[in-house]
């Protein structure tokens, strides 16, 4: 199908954008549109108004300040891909970034819209989760910095009010010394998770100093585990039951398709938690 | 009141042009309606098949999830653009040779796809080429001959090269 008329509008100031949000009654904001894009088609949705972001240059780029990665809202997943700051400072995002679609979609997709879809089992959602990262919001009112936590308030749903953007997203590097794995189970390479996880790990002598843990396509949004999490600091993989641990854990508000059935994930997600774990500790240099 | 048309200026195919088009009409329909272009498919209309893949600045995208009107200013080329002087490029050859198609509905998107891999790499791996296409269907071959054909225009270069 064909998406419904609108009107486009391609400002190429911050400002632009925020006088067509107020104004209008209807619209949306334009970023890679590789999630918007299939909607407009199939008329799942329909706006007046479609600001298009892509002519905005100060949404893009990652900067690195002191200890704090910031990326821009519209900075494209290929950029990810490509950035040696990225594979250096946020190796779990630069894992990660491989499974986010296909060669194709990287190309147009941005981190900014795919925070924004906020769907259950995206891995840049999942990566924002592990790594406690911030968002910069901002309106015509100013700026308003939101932890991933208090972003993701639902099924394909964000903290984001209707007269506001996404404008960039603060990551803090973990030590060089710290690990991280990332495992996703699909149906095809590039296809969406069915479960994914992934976790990073610091160590001191052999004792996990530091753990996040997350979890995508389970709930309505990528979660961390904290109550594993808070079980595992302090000790190494070697003195617990991890087996025993991960089965006493429960996903209240599972997701349930006919073809993934609730049962179906939470086994799946208790068999990815204990390799993500498992790889980042064995991969560690854990040599007392 | 919803204003339905804009003015856009963007080389295609290595031609720069001036066009009319609607602001919801996308990519895909703007090459195969306006431009005449048809060798660029449109299959699924949400970014899944990968027929409709073009070069965008040197990059494949869906041009079923672009709308015309972004690509003012910016380069487009299509698979209308592989072959040069009446001669198809070496991988179009080979997947002649290698049985690379057969309905060839999926064929222009993984052309353009598979021509980015072998301008950013001179030497992919059987992986990276089935990585790329990870982001294509194809419902006839099986991918293994499209495989081949990308591994024999790899060959050919390396002898080229001794």
């Amino acid at each position: 199908m064909k998406p419904a008329a609108f009107n486009y509008h391609s400002p190429t100031r911050l400002s632009e954008v925020f006088t067509i949000l107020n104004s209008s009654v209807n619209s949306r904001v334009l970023a890679g549109g590789q999630s918007l894009m299939p909607m407009l088609n199939y008329r799942l949705l329909e706006v007046e108004d479609l600001i298009d972001l892509n002519g905005i240059q100060e949404l893009s780029g990652i900067k690195q300040n002191n200890d704090i990665i910031e990326i821009g809202a519209m900075t494209r997943q290929f950029e990810i891909a490509e950035s040696p700051i990225i594979q250096e400072y946020l190796p779990l995002m630069w894992k990660a970034i491989k499974y986010v679609g296909h060669v194709q979609t990287r190309n147009r997709g941005t981190v900014g819209g795919s925070l924004c879809q906020m769907d259950p089992s995206a891995e840049l959602s999942l990566v924002a989760s592990a790594y406690k990262a911030e968002l910069i919001i901002q309106s015509d009112q100013g700026e308003r910095v939101v932890s991933i936590d208090d972003f993701s308030i639902g099924y394909m749903t964000t903290a984001l009010n209707s007269n506001e953007i996404l404008k960039s997203i603060r990551f803090t590097p973990w030590s060089k010394a710290s690990k991280s794995s990332f495992i996703e189970f699909s149906r095809r390479h590039g296809d969406f998770a069915v479960v994914s996880a992934a976790c990073l790990m610091e160590l001191s002598k052999n004792r996990i100093n530091q753990l996040s843990l997350v979890l995508g396509g389970v709930g309505a949004h990528p979660f961390r585990i904290t109550d594993l999490e808070s079980v595992l600091e302090g000790k190494t993989l070697e003195e617990v039951d991890l087996t025993d641990l991960i089965s006493k854990l429960s996903f209240p508000d599972m997701l349930s398709d006919k073809l993934y059935p609730a049962w179906y994930r939470e086994h799946l997600s208790k068999v990815l938690i204990k390799r993500v774990l498992q790889e980042a500790f064995s991969t560690s240099d854990n040599i007392s | 009141m919803i204003s339905n048309t804009k003015e856009i200026t963007l080389t295609i195919n290595n031609k720069l042009g001036k066009h009319i088009v609607e602001s919801r009409i996308n990519l895909a329909d703007f090459l195969r309606h306006q431009c005449n272009l048809t060798g660029t498919h449109v299959g699924c209309e949400h970014g899944v098949c990968g027929a409709c893949t073009v070069l965008v600045d040197s990059r494949p995208v869906r041009s079923c999830l672009m709308l015309a009107v972004q690509a003012n200013g910016l380069e487009v080329s299509t698979v209308e653009n592989l072959a040069s002087d009446n001669r198809l490029s070496n991988l179009q050859e080979s997947f002649w040779s290698e049985h690379g198609l057969q309905c060839g509905f999926c064929t222009p998107g993984i052309l353009i796809s598979l021509t980015d891999l072998l301008k950013r790499k001179t030497n992919p791996s059987e992986e990276e080429i089935r990585d790329v296409l990870s982001g294509h269907l194809c419902r006839c071959t099986g991918y293994q001959n499209i495989v081949s054909a990308c591994l024999k225009v790899i060959q050919d270069m390396k002898k080229e090269i001794i």
